[in-house]
């Protein structure tokens, strides 16, 4: 069944891909969701067996090189498969809209829905194959099919080095797992994931530490934690909405697969693990959204928050291998949990916030915030869209997010309560960033919503036409019903995701304690609905006692003051100026500002920009130190041609020779 | 079982207001309004029609309510006396600080619904207020639960005990901490004046400068249920275990009515901060939720 369904969906790659070639632009759109639809329908069958219990597992025999590949299915890979599904579906339902305004640009087109068709077939590959090679290769389809997502716009030179900076950045990422994987299958001359499991439990404690190190930094590159994070809000920012949407939403966890993956395989010192997995996802969750409070370009704002949740995700699997290293299976289960079903939010809320951000964009032209203003009036459908995201994202009930963040509270109290002093001090001191992460996104999130949505438009040239059609609009009020599911059923949620939990906890108490947490997420889901009722019911009461009185409309009330203009708005740079100032020493904000001089000043003009910190000590100044190390030899680069035949020359004679000398060297000492 | 502790919670707080504006007027030498007078003046709103801005959107218009209804459901998680609130589960105070976000939300967007640079001049210090006052709050829950092993607020106030002389320095800073975040939450003095007649300092009166009728008299209400509801959590450390009902009521009224006295005081005697030294105020609430925490420790037997 393996061979025959591998065939099939290759076959309708090829068929679809040489239909979007000779196709009319025009239906171009409906192939590529046709295709998406096709690809989904298969695996996500695939997926809901393995997740009801039956794994999916077959041999493939791919030739001599890579020999036997084995496809395996489990829950985890199943949940994975659905969630990148349901992202790539909304999202070529609202590209093939979003792609209405490059219509001209055919080549460019075919390409784009090309590579987001066999970008989706290798996310796929990369949650069923467990041979390290095939892994290998469908890892790098899926990074070089997005960097040309993202390219998209290449007619933009911000956008190529963006891109650029990517394609460099994940290929480190490829670079630290092919490490991996070549040292593992050097030692047990196998490609399956099983023999990394049985070689790592033969290794000393370092080594197996050092292996999965190695392992984890190739995925965290991927994932985007701090300090492997400054490709993403980049190449986020760049590519065409839909593809910041599918990447900031999905792409990127594929790096928390492939840890939750080798979380799986390699057994070594869980608490030494938990530990390091902790600080580094709150220094990335603190970091990622203090980041985002100052951006001023609204995708960027986005992809920052990304780093954040990929943080509070990266909580919830520190407290679970937490949790197995202190042999406290409620905190494991809550960890575990709190972090997939963070995962599934997120891959819910952002590419939600990307579309309507995206939306906003292509109406007024600018992701610039503060350019930005009164959309609501003209947008309110994609306003509410994005004012439930922020909700959403904000870990706010009754949504999805509270959900997940819940849980990693309570693994939080958990742990403190039932750890041992040092865990329960550094918890604490987690709790304490992870209400301040709570905080900080509502900070962040009033502003990007209030500035944007709210008010009155801050620029003539950037107001919106009219809402935008229900093409693109539908696409995401389909994201906002698994979003309120989660939010108010969570504990049939929570049951359907036992499995995949199950094979981090074990199957021993797992069901018992399941059903604990189950409960209280219910009674957690009621509330949360009785809270809408609460609303619904005080409005009600409120339009039926004022049903009489017909309110009057009138002026902002600007204390007095009667002729206001809409520059005498807040800003989001004013917004969070406080913020800025209180924490400005971890921050950098290149700021260029003229002095008013004269009698009688001409205008001036302040600019901010604000810059990553760690981008700049950690990427720019080596970078830098290596410039200048290299142009020492730059002597060599004369574009002379003979230059360049004497270097061959040299370099083969060198080659020759030096084996040569070292031999001779070696029998005069061994006299 | 809990709907007798809910109304017990929410019925005195309609007097809430009133009290504080008698202990002011008193302090300040005036005979001062009936503590029922902001009651009357809240029913007087609800009749009224409302103007709204040009500018606002629906945002405007169904802030109040969700703020109102994340206020009562916040006061259905409550206990007291030894009695479950109307919802009780494990990690309940988590969902209640989630819920107070939620209502602060609704409000920072309405104010900046309106448009108005001073509206958004005052959601800009609520955001950032309560952003700050948000980690002392959960700490000190987390190292209550730590000191009882239990998880929600029935739990924890029905396993609070003071047996040593820690627990009762413990139990004593955690209802400092919720007073003074209680201030804070209501802007109230040293955070922010209500009284005040100048934008410009303002905090939460100047977000809700465009609200008027019934929306109006409803934040007002929320901000007097606000105060019982602290009010509350703070009775719930104060009140001694297994005091039969009968007594409890009486104590929580007498508590309730000396909290109400106390902001009163304070607002009668102190100056209102300048508002740069307000970040430093509320962030050293977490410090002092750390020795809390600190102390849980030590009662706990981790450290000794």
């Amino acid at each position: 069944m393996g061979l025959s369904l591998t065939i099939a969906v290759f076959s309708s790659f090829i068929v679809f891909s040489i239909l979007l070639v000779f196709i009319k632009n025009k239906w171009k759109g409906l192939i590529a969701i046709a295709a998406i639809l096709v690809n989904s329908l298969i695996s996500s069958w695939l997926a809901i067996r393995a997740i009801t219990g039956s794994i999916f597992t077959t041999h493939l025999f791919a030739g001599p090189v890579f020999g036997d590949i084995a496809i395996r299915i489990d829950a985890l890979s199943g949940w994975f498969i659905l969630m990148i599904n349901f992202a790539v579906i909304t999202g070529i339902l609202y590209g093939s809209r979003y792609m209405k305004t490059f219509e001209k640009r055919t080549s460019d087109i075919t390409l784009h829905y090309i590579c987001y068709i066999l970008n989706h077939l290798a996310m796929i590959a990369i949650f069923c194959v467990q041979h390290a090679l095939a892994f290998l290769c469908a890892w790098e389809l899926m990074a070089l099919s997005s960097f040309m997502l993202v390219i998209f716009e290449h007619g933009k030179i911000g956008t190529l080095k963006a891109g650029i900076n990517y394609f460099i950045q994940s290929h480190i990422s490829v670079l630290f797992l092919t490490i991996a994987f070549i040292w593992v299958s050097s030692k047990t001359g196998s490609y399956d994931f099983k023999a990394i499991g049985g070689y790592a439990a033969g290794l000393k404690p370092a080594l197996g530490f050092l292996l999965f190190l190695c392992f984890f930094t190739g995925f965290a590159i991927k994932a985007g934690f701090v300090p492997f994070h400054t490709w993403l809000p980049r190449a986020h920012a760049a590519g065409p909405s839909h593809v910041s949407g599918i990447m900031s939403g999905v792409v990127i966890k594929l790096g928390i697969y492939g840890i939750l993956r080798i979380l799986l395989l390699i057994k070594v010192d869980d608490l030494l693990v938990g530990y390091t997995i902790l600080i580094l996802s709150a220094i990335s969750g603190l970091y990622g959204v203090m980041l985002a409070i100052i951006q001023h370009n609204l995708k960027k704002l986005l992809a920052y928050h990304s780093i954040e949740n990929i943080g509070i995700i990266g909580l919830g699997i520190g407290l679970g291998c937490i949790g197995l290293g202190l042999n406290n299976p409620l905190l494991s289960f809550v960890g575990f949990a709190g972090a997939l079903i963070h995962t599934i939010n997120h891959s819910l809320y952002k590419p939600l916030l990307f579309y309507s951000a995206g939306t906003v964009y292509q109406a007024t032209h600018t992701q610039d915030i503060d350019q930005l203003g009164g959309i609501i009036r003209k947008m309110p459908h994609t306003a509410g869209l994005f004012l439930t995201g922020a909700l959403g994202i904000c870990g706010l009930p009754p949504l999805n997010g509270f959900i997940s963040e819940f849980l990693i509270f309570t693994g939080l109290l958990i742990g403190i309560a039932t750890g041992p002093a040092s865990a329960g001090i550094l918890l604490a001191t987690i709790l304490f960033s992870m209400a301040l992460i709570g905080g900080l996104a509502m900070l962040c999130f009033t502003k990007a919503f209030g500035i944007i949505f709210l008010g009155t438009p801050r620029h003539e040239d950037h107001v919106p036409a009219g809402e935008a059609g229900w093409f693109r609009l539908f696409p995401q009020y389909l994201i906002v019903l698994p979003m309120l599911l989660i939010g108010i059923f969570p504990g049939i949620f929570i049951r359907l995701i036992t499995p995949a939990i199950s094979l981090f906890t074990g199957p021993g108490q797992t069901p018992a304690i399941s059903a604990e947490v189950v409960g209280t997420m219910q009674t957690i889901g009621l509330s949360g609905a009785g809270f809408l009722l609460l609303c619904v019911l005080i409005f009600l009461a409120k339009k039926r006692i004022t049903s009489g009185k017909s309110p009057k409309i009138s002026p902002t009330w600007a204390c007095g003051y009667s002729a206001p203009t809409p520059r005498l708005q807040y800003t989001g740079s004013s917004f969070v100026r406080t913020y800025r100032k209180l924490i400005s020493p971890l921050l950098m904000m290149n700021k260029s500002e003229g002095n008013i001089s004269e009698v009688f000043p001409r205008p001036i003009h302040s600019h901010t920009n604000p810059y990553d910190k760690l981008e700049a000590g950690l990427i720019d100044a080596p970078v830098r130190f290596l410039r200048k190390f290299m142009n020492l030899f730059d002597f060599l680069q004369n574009g002379s041609e003979q230059a360049y035949i004497l270097y061959g020359v040299v370099f083969i004679i060198a080659v020759v020779s030096i084996p040569v000398i070292i031999s001779a060297v070696i029998y005069l000492i061994g006299i | 079982m809990g709907i007798p502790v809910f109304l017990l919670i929410v019925f005195p707080s309609l007097f809430f207001a009133g009290i504080i504006l008698r202990t002011k007027s008193i302090c300040s030498g005036r005979k001062g309004p009936s503590i029922s007078q902001p009651l009357r003046d809240i029913w007087r709103l609800f009749q009224k029609s409302a103007v709204y801005s040009e500018t606002a959107s629906f945002v405007f218009q169904i802030a109040p309510a969700v703020y109102f209804a994340t206020l009562l459901l916040a006061i259905a998680l409550i206990p007291l006396g030894g009695r479950s609130g109307l919802i009780s589960f494990k990690g309940d105070f988590v969902f209640f600080a989630a819920l107070l976000s939620l209502g602060k939300f609704f409000n920072i967007i309405a104010a900046l619904d309106t448009g108005s640079s001073l509206e958004g001049m005052g959601a800009s210090r609520e955001a950032l207020y309560s952003m700050l006052a948000e980690p002392a709050f959960l700490i000190t829950m987390a190292s209550l639960a730590l000191m009882t092993g239990h998880y929600s607020f029935h739990g924890i106030f029905g396993a609070l005990r003071y047996g040593s002389s820690l627990s009762l320095a413990a139990g004593a800073l955690a209802v400092f901490v919720l007073i003074i975040i209680c201030l804070i939450e209501n802007s109230r003095l040293p955070i922010d004046d209500p009284a005040t007649h100048l934008e410009l300092t303002m905090v939460h009166e100047v977000m809700i400068l465009d609200n008027s009728g019934f929306d109006l008299g409803l934040i007002s209400l929320a901000g007097s249920l606000k105060f019982a509801m602290y009010g509350a959590l703070i009775s719930n450390i104060i009140i001694p275990h297994g005091l039969a009902w009968f007594y409890i009521i009486p104590v929580f009224l007498a508590l309730q009515i000396s909290l109400a006295m106390l902001v009163g005081m304070i607002e009668s005697f102190m100056a209102r901060f300048r508002l740069n030294h307000n970040p430093q105020y509320i962030f050293t609430l977490t410090s002092i939720s750390l020795l809390i925490f600190l102390g849980a420790l030590i009662i706990s037997g981790k450290i000794n």
